[in-house]
């Protein structure tokens, strides 16, 4: 491990923001000067932030970056406790590099196609007219995190992978304790048993009884074994909850923000796609990172990475990079579809991508349509933002109609 | 304008199929590229270079 040697140069990852809906003000400042910095890591480590866009890309399209977690340095100390328990379980996936990561990607990601997805759309539909109903019926105001942006991507989640409805709170319960910075270690691996336990018996399950479900549908291949499909499972189910939880709440509550625009999603149809993707441009919700370690020597915007270097690559900032955006720090959901990293890059680049667009594009323009009137319940700054958590977004959100 | 896509570069993201679906379609087994045309044509040239500059992996390349 390289101990780093006090360096006046070398900054420390920022959390705290400034305003609610713009990353931390350090970050832009740092990309404006130079796309790749020295970054200080908790654990003594000296590596590099990367807050310009094509250096980041760059570096997640590098097949001489690694994603393993052995030899991983994460830039805040919270978030080290979570990433362990992630290193755990074969068919973890994310935490691999090719030729290891291919194998269980290509196992996925026929199930994950835009044709498939599209496929769920009306259980989508559904899905989301259900809990608009039941928004009405319980009357306003109500926490739009738990009644809505909560339930939606893990009924569809849970919808994909065969899982009950009934045992829902305590998957939402379980992965909320797993992603979370505050959980003591002891907790996190107490909410990673109970899942990868439940997970386990889903599987033996549908070996005895296959569903039209995802999880059957691997057990059909015969390429993975017990431990591999109840910890890809487990990676799903982690990776499709809280994620796009957090684009529908932060989602709505940026619009509420930004009326003329909330407007223009909820009245016109042909806004519902752009209007996702500029969201998703301008919140990049994975805040904290990702971090890639590079395996040999290599040369990112003139600068050289020595093997065992990591480097924090800071999407939200490389999504407001003006080199590539014009009038980047402005929402704008007419902006012209672009490609932008809020899913990241190379061959890690959020499997779920498609899945959440439907989601979003389904879920949002809804909720406006359905409650034309909605409005935020409390002043704005009683709205807690997740500044705490590897996710951003909001802790609750109370609106009234 | 003539399109070429590396098959064992491809993660199946599907950007490709999302962004000129005449051009590209997925596989349903793994999700990679199946490049319908080669050679589109010049009113699909932007849908199509969309559609280059979102591929994560690099597999599409424009041959000009």
């Amino acid at each position: 491990m390289t101990k780093a040697m006090p360096r006046p140069d070398a900054v420390t990852f920022p959390t705290a923001r400034q305003t609610p809906f713009d990353p931390p003000a350090e970050l832009g400042r740092w990309r404006d000067e130079a796309p790749l910095r020295r970054l200080a890591y908790p654990d003594g480590h000296l590596g590099w932030l990367a807050t310009g866009y094509a250096a980041v890309r760059a570096v997640l399209g590098d097949p001489r970056f690694s994603n393993r977690v052995e030899i991983a340095h994460l830039p805040l100390k919270e978030m080290a406790t979570g990433q362990d328990i992630l290193r755990f379980p074969p068919g973890m996936f994310l935490r691999m590099d090719p030729p290891e990561h291919t194998r269980y990607r290509r196992l996925l990601t026929g199930q994950f196609t835009v044709r498939r997805m599209r496929l769920l759309e009306p259980r989508i539909e559904a899905i989301v007219a259900d809990r608009l109903a039941e928004m009405a019926a319980a009357g306003p105001p109500v926490d739009l995190v738990p009644a809505y942006a909560l339930p939606i991507p893990s009924l569809v989640i849970c919808e994909l992978l065969g899982v009950p409805y009934r045992e829902h709170d305590r998957f939402q319960r379980d992965s909320a304790t797993l992603l979370g910075l505050e959980p003591s270690e002891e907790e996190k691996l107490a909410a990673f048993q109970d899942l990868f336990g439940y997970l386990g018996d889903l599987v033996r399950h549908k070996r005895d009884e296959p569903g039209d479900d995802l999880i059957s549908g691997l057990i059909a291949t015969g390429e993975l074994g017990h431990e591999e499909l109840t910890g890809v499972a487990l990676l799903l189910l982690v990776a499709g909850h809280e994620t796009t939880a957090n684009m529908i709440a932060l989602g709505a509550y940026t619009l509420l923000r930004h009326p003329d625009q909330l407007a223009a999603v909820r009245d016109e149809p042909e806004v519902a796609e752009p209007a996702v993707e500029e969201l998703l441009r301008y919140l990049t919700i994975v805040q904290f990172g990702p971090t890639r370690t590079a395996t040999e020597d290599v040369e990112i915007a003139g600068r050289v990475i020595r093997a065992g270097e990591s480097v924090t690559l800071a999407l939200a900032a490389a999504n407001r990079d003006p080199e590539r955006f014009t009038r980047p720090d402005e929402l704008d959901v007419r902006r012209p579809v672009a490609a932008h990293l809020a899913f990241g890059h190379g061959v890690h680049q959020c499997l779920g991508q498609q899945l959440a667009r439907i989601e979003l594009r389904v879920a949002i323009p809804a909720l406006l349509r359905r409650f034309p009137g909605l409005r935020l319940a409390v002043p704005y700054d009683e709205v807690p933002m997740r500044t705490d958590m590897n996710i951003y977004g909001v802790h609750r959100l109370p609106v009234t109609w | 304008m003539k399109i070429s896509a590396d098959h064992d570069v491809c993660i199946g993201a599907g950007m490709c199929a999302l962004n000129a679906p005449q051009v590209f379609d997925q596989s349903e087994d793994d999700g990679t590229v199946v490049l319908l045309d080669p050679t589109p044509p010049e009113e699909l040239e932007q849908q199509v270079r969309r559609a280059v500059q979102m591929c994560p992996s690099g597999a599409l390349k424009i041959h000009e």
